[in-house]
């Protein structure tokens, strides 16, 4: 009995030996909660998805760490008319098959991009005709003057037309038609890495690019790239405590602190883009989950602001958030608006909140629904259960309908919009206020304006500024609309702004990389020391 | 979670205890009985019953025992919450076995969760022994046909697990309470039907496994036969003669199925099918604690893990000792 | 006996059905497909149109029939998530899912065989009623809560405890004896089986996941091992066994065992079905890349044609599985052949 013990720790000694790594090893492991769905460039709009496709695809401009525009695939735009863009294409680009990149490609994509099966429609919205002018230069006219026509761009990914074409990959991938599409698995792009293997959910592994054309200034020094995705928060997080993984996120707030505890873990935090509000149903004349029969209370501006009193963003902040955000007074991250200091949010004041309630003709408050996701954002949960808590003492008993993403959004958005009050999170994909305002804030319309405000709020001043705001290029008399409306809207109490969600990235402390506020995560910033 | 099932057939799997009809002298008969004595020799079984005991009268007497009402939203204070317990450096008495996330009381909210996790358990128990029993009885009273069709139902139950009947029990409720607003039921309301129904329905099986195997020994006796020839209605032959017969066992499944059910409901919880955390149950206390594993808060999740531990353990425990008293062949 | 194969081949057949059908009937609850589909950016109008693309709108009965139609053919759709035919995923994903419950029921009969046999050789002993109270703890802690504890204990704990050296005459690395928490390891090729059984790494990642799934089964088996040893041993075959002299070993293992291992077979046999859909919660816990975790996930994001695809095949074990057992009994149990139409399920 004795030896075999002996014997078996003799093995582990061993085994503790060979488990340090090779001093050289450049491959770099990290984890996410989700996988992409699919490495066709055209098929999902969705961070996640684009971020590690960007890796592999490139679009026509990137963006750097603090997400300022930077040429990629092409060197230079003009605009040469007010609706007329004329991109310059970097020449010598090669894709990972060695085909040249030409502007053929670029036509090509655009209309891949066009076709049934692609969600990135939007990335051409406005464009009506696309020219080739020469073998490297694309013009894109558009239906009016649009000064934010490639604000999008980083993540509209070229594809070759060639390896596009002989593989039947003509279109993005249209899951009615019953086949698997070429693209769906396999990639041929121009960027700084090449896909070597892939297992949907289980692991995707890359290799750098040695053709890049990016590759004399490349900042990386990976030899070797693994990504897994970690579904379960406490497996990701004791992945990378027990140096499985170099690097994953999201972070679970409430796990930032242990990593930072520890001595071979550190925690990357920044301010995201998405700011996390509350909307209230105000297009209905009778509030439904409610026991105010006949009328809605929310048509109520001292309603409305009574609600927006009674949540105390600065305990959210502190005891749910654990300081990872930012409270927030406007609808938009302080980052995308300039003016966005001149907004103060209204200060949490319970009492007053009871005193507009009884103004309103609510002494006693009054019963409403709640509908919350539970795996969107970080700790929505959490946070809808603190505003059920605090809207509680001012007397409104809120019932709480906390679910995945999958049934929420199914009820709360439109065509269902069987919501009363609700929380949501929106990044401008454009980075832009006017994507805000067209899709949060304007009247929702039958064109796709106001799509995403559920609440039916609607001012009609906010609606002209929208239109102008989208084709005014002078910054300064755009950026004074911009403030209009956000003031308008405030003024209203049209939405509760809680707080900008902030970022959180846990790494290895050998690992040196770039964390930009969009989420997406670039590996050609990453080094393994 | 996984269930127990019982092939009958087998030799002698299930056991069938004598028939004891009549209850008017049941307790004193039931104080000299040797299911009495084999208690009285058990000290662990003793324990176990202390303890099952002991969260009964806290799920009855909760709101009188509690410190605090933890579903009264309206006293919760977030910048109380993560308190560590009452012994710890930053403890605080009023919190004696320290706060979750939103500021309530542990010791509160695991009285409360008891309650809502035993009233859960024993309802979708009583549902899924009232079918398993009557489909039970039915298949292996009348045979052929039925009785086929029947089992092949429960063939098709078992491919389903409960995780997924659960979700679309879920589904179709809320569908269905949406377009009848008139029954105005609030979300906690709408999870324990979710809950009791989706536990309830997964369950049946082994009950009507066990109830028509020991139909099909009583169905061919003497006795039987000679009440079906004098006209007796079917009915009642199953209802007088034979369902008493099969009660041991029953009783056995039942006890070691609210055991189950108890775990199945924090399971769903961790799956999103569960009560709301609002006013949560031992299972959404657990998955809620969960997420402070790591990060050092460790009794929001340890203090009602222990408690789900402690109340199923016993309740198994006294499932154990029922299944062996009750068999006539080990005395 | 051909007469009975065929009439459960055909109520087999009527199972299967079924399940299909009660699938179909409850993917229109679970939320919207579309949504999860699109990025959020994507137009109603676009939205619609995707819906009626996806044959959505038709009535169920119409979409059922479809769906009938092409599995028949062997065409079980695209996934709506990644766009590829469900038959290849579920296919890849099929050998993590088998090795890890294979494992784990071997794991619940070697551990919970032995100790069946002991408890309910010494009834009354100390030891025995202990083994029995710890194997119910088993079954007291839901079964994510296990596995985090494991990952918790073997993953971080050992990977960051510092190296324990031994009366200066060696050291032990608790890091050698770290498990890891995720995924099953390297993995080899065997044709298109997927096994991580080949490599020490696969192994070792099997040890907590068939742990975390194996123990309810272990205290099954144990518990029922244990009730068939007591009821065997006092039947009369025992009795007269000890009255020729026969050593208590032989009789023990060799009359009593014996006669309680046909239903510890029979119930192990018919768990894999069960372990194999319940592995849906330990598959989650420790990313274990096999169907149940993409089950899961295809419910959460309401990929329609996965999960009808994965409930056919659950049935499908279901089914055969108890056609074998049945079978099984028919051959073994004589006295089921005279009565074989009524009592032809298994209990």
């Amino acid at each position: 009995m004795r030896k075999t013990l002996m014997a078996a720790m003799a093995a582990a000694v061993v085994a503790g030996a060979l488990a340090s790594p090779p001093a050289e090893a450049k491959t770099f492991r990290w984890a996410f909660q989700g996988d992409a769905q699919a490495l066709d460039p055209h098929s999902l709009n969705e961070t996640f998805t684009l971020g590690l496709l960007g890796n592999v695809y490139e679009g026509l401009i990137r963006r750097d760490p603090e997400l300022k525009i930077e040429p990629a695939l092409a060197e230079s735009w003009e605009i040469v008319e007010p609706t007329r863009w004329r991109f310059h294409l970097r020449k010598g680009v090669k894709f990972h098959n060695g085909n040249d990149f030409t502007a053929d490609d670029v036509l090509f994509t655009a209309a891949r991009t066009r076709a049934d099966g692609s969600d990135l429609k939007t990335r051409l919205a406005g464009v009506t005709d696309i020219i080739k002018v020469d073998d490297h230069t694309v013009d894109f006219v558009t239906d009016a003057p649009n000064p934010i026509l490639h604000y999008e761009w980083a993540t509209w990914y070229i594809m070759d037309k060639e390896w596009a074409e002989a593989n039947n990959a003509g279109s993005p991938t249209d899951v009615t038609g019953g086949k698997e599409n070429f693209a769906t698995r396999n990639t041929n792009g121009t960027g700084p890495f090449m896909l070597v293997s892939r297992e949907t959910d289980v692991k995707t592994v890359l290799k750098p690019y040695d053709g890049w054309w990016d590759a004399a200034n490349k900042k990386h020094n990976l030899t070797e790239v693994v990504f897994t995705p970690i579904g379960s928060d406490s497996t990701r997080v004791a992945a990378l405590l027990s140096g499985e993984i170099d690097m994953m996120y999201p972070v679970p707030v409430q796990d930032m602190n242990r990593l930072e505890g520890d001595a071979n873990t550190s925690v990357l935090a920044g301010p995201e883009l998405r700011t996390i509000f509350l909307g209230m149903d105000q297009e209905l004349d009778e509030l439904q989950y409610s026991n105010v029969k006949g009328k809605n209370p929310f048509k109520d501006k001292r309603v409305r602001e009574a609600f927006y009193r009674a949540v105390d963003v600065n305990a959210i902040q502190k005891k749910i958030m654990r300081g990872l955000s930012e409270p927030s007074a406007i609808m938009i991250s302080p980052f995308l608006f300039s003016r966005s200091a001149e907004f103060k949010r209204l200060e949490h004041n319970p009492e007053m909140s009871k005193k507009l309630l009884a103004e309103a003709g609510y002494p006693n408050g009054f019963e409403v629904g709640m509908d919350c996701p539970n795996n969107r954002y970080v700790n929505d949960e959490k946070i809808c259960q603190a505003v059920v808590a605090m809207l509680a003492k001012v007397g409104v008993k809120v019932d709480l309908l906390a679910q995945p993403k999958a049934q929420y959004f199914a009820k709360i958005l439109r065509p269902k919009r069987d919501t009363s009050f609700y929380l949501l999170g929106w990044t401008p994909g454009s980075f832009d206020s006017w994507n805000v305002l067209y899709n949060i804030i304007a009247t929702p319309a039958d064109d796709g304006r106001g799509k995403f405000n559920v609440g039916g709020y609607s001012n009609a001043r906010i609606d002209e500024l929208t239109t102008q705001v989208l084709s005014e290029t002078d910054a300064t008399k755009r950026d004074a609309m911009i403030h209009e409306a956000f003031k308008l809207l405030d003024d209203d109490r049209g939405y509760i702004p809680l707080h900008q969600q902030g970022l959180a990235w846990g790494k290895r402390s050998n690992i040196e990389l770039a964390q930009r506020a969009d989420n997406q995560f670039m590996l050609y910033y990453v080094n393994v020391k | 979670m996984a269930d127990a099932r019982m092939p009958t057939p087998a030799p002698g799997s299930v056991a069938v205890p004598t028939a004891r009809p009549g209850l008017a002298d049941g307790v004193h008969r039931f104080f000299d009985s040797d299911v009495w004595f084999s208690f009285k020799r058990s000290p662990i079984t003793i324990g176990a019953a202390a303890v099952t005991l002991l969260y009964f009268v806290m799920a009855v007497f909760g709101p009188w025992i509690a410190p605090h009402d933890p579903f009264d939203l309206a006293k919760l204070d977030l910048l109380d919450s993560l308190i560590p317990p009452a012994w710890m450096a930053d403890g605080e008495a009023r919190f004696p076995l320290g706060t979750d996330d939103q500021g309530r009381d542990l010791l509160s909210a695991i009285i409360y969760g008891s309650r809502v996790s035993l009233v859960i358990g024993f309802a979708s128990v009583l549902l899924s022994m009232v079918i398993g029993i009557g489909l039970g009885l039915i298949s292996g009273f009348v045979g052929g046909a039925i009785d086929a069709f029947i089992m092949r139902m429960a063939e098709i139950q078992l491919s389903f697990p409960a995780i997924l009947v659960a979700l679309l029990i879920n589904g179709v409720i809320i569908g269905y309470f949406k377009t009848h607003p008139e029954w105005q039921v609030d979300q906690v309301t709408l999870a324990y039907v979710v809950l009791v129904l989706s536990i309830g329905l997964s369950n049946w099986v082994q009950y009507a496994r066990t109830v028509r195997g020991s139909t099909l020994v009583e169905r061919n006796k003497e006795y039987v036969q000679a009440a079906h020839v004098i006209g007796i209605h079917p009915a009642m032959i199953m209802w007088r003669h034979i369902l008493p017969n099969v009660m041991g066992p029953v009783l056995v499944i039942a006890t070691i199925q609210l055991a189950l059910a108890v775990i199945t409901e924090a399971t769903l919880s961790f799956l999103g099918v569960g009560v709301p955390p609002t006013e949560p149950s031992l299972g959404t206390l657990i998955r809620v604690g969960n997420d402070y594993l790591f990060s050092g808060e460790w009794w929001v999740t340890i203090f009602p893990g222990a408690a789900l531990a402690i109340l199923v353990l016993a309740v198994n425990l006294l499932g154990d000792w029922l299944r062996d008293a009750l068999n006539p062949k080990l005395r | 006996m051909v007469a009975f194969i065929i009439r459960r081949f055909i109520q087999s057949l009527f199972v299967m059905f079924v399940v299909a059908l009660v699938s179909f009937a409850m993917f229109q609850f679970i939320g919207d497909p579309v949504n999860q589909m699109v990025g959020i950016e994507t137009s109603l109008a676009e939205r619609a149109a995707l819906r009626e693309r996806l044959g959505l709108n038709d009535p169920i009965y119409v979409q059922f029939w479809h769906y009938i139609v092409n599995a028949v053919s062997g065409d079980f759709g695209l996934s709506y998530q990644h766009k590829r035919p469900v038959a290849d995923m579920l296919l890849e994903r099929l050998p993590a899912t088998l090795e890890l419950s294979l494992v784990s029921a071997l794991f619940s009969l070697i551990v919970g065989i032995p100790m069946g046999v002991y408890t309910g050789l010494n009834r009354d002993g100390f030891l025995a009623k202990l083994f029995l109270t710890i194997s119910l703890i088993g079954i007291s802690l839901p079964t994510f809560l296990i596995g985090i504890l494991l990952i918790f204990v073997f993953s971080v704990m050992m990977a960051n405890a510092p190296p324990i050296p031994v009366f200066d005459l060696f050291t032990i690395y608790p890091s050698a004896l770290q498990l890891p928490s995720f995924g099953r390891g390297t993995t080899v090729d065997i044709g298109s089986w997927r096994t991580g059984l080949l490599t020490t790494d696969g192994l070792k990642a099997l040890i907590m996941p068939s742990i975390t799934l194996g123990l309810f089964q272990l205290t099954l088996i144990m518990r029922l091992v244990r009730s068939e040893m007591l009821e065997v041993l006092r039947t009369d075959y025992i009795k007269f066994a000890r009255a020729r002299g026969l050593a208590n070993r032989a009789i023990n293992f060799g009359h009593a065992l014996k006669n309680t291992l046909v239903p510890v077979i029979t119930i192990t046999g018919l768990q894999v079905g069960s372990i194999i859909a319940f592995a849906i919660i330990t598959e989650t816990v420790f990313q274990w890349p096999g169907m149940g975790q993409m089950f899961l996930l295809a419910v959460q994001n309401v990929d329609i044609p996965i999960m009808a695809a994965y409930l056919m095949l659950i049935a499908f074990f279901f089914v055969v599985i108890n056609l074998i057992v049945d079978m099984l009994y028919y051959v073994v149990d004589p006295r089921l052949r005279v009565d074989a139409g009524k009592v032809s399920g298994h209990g």
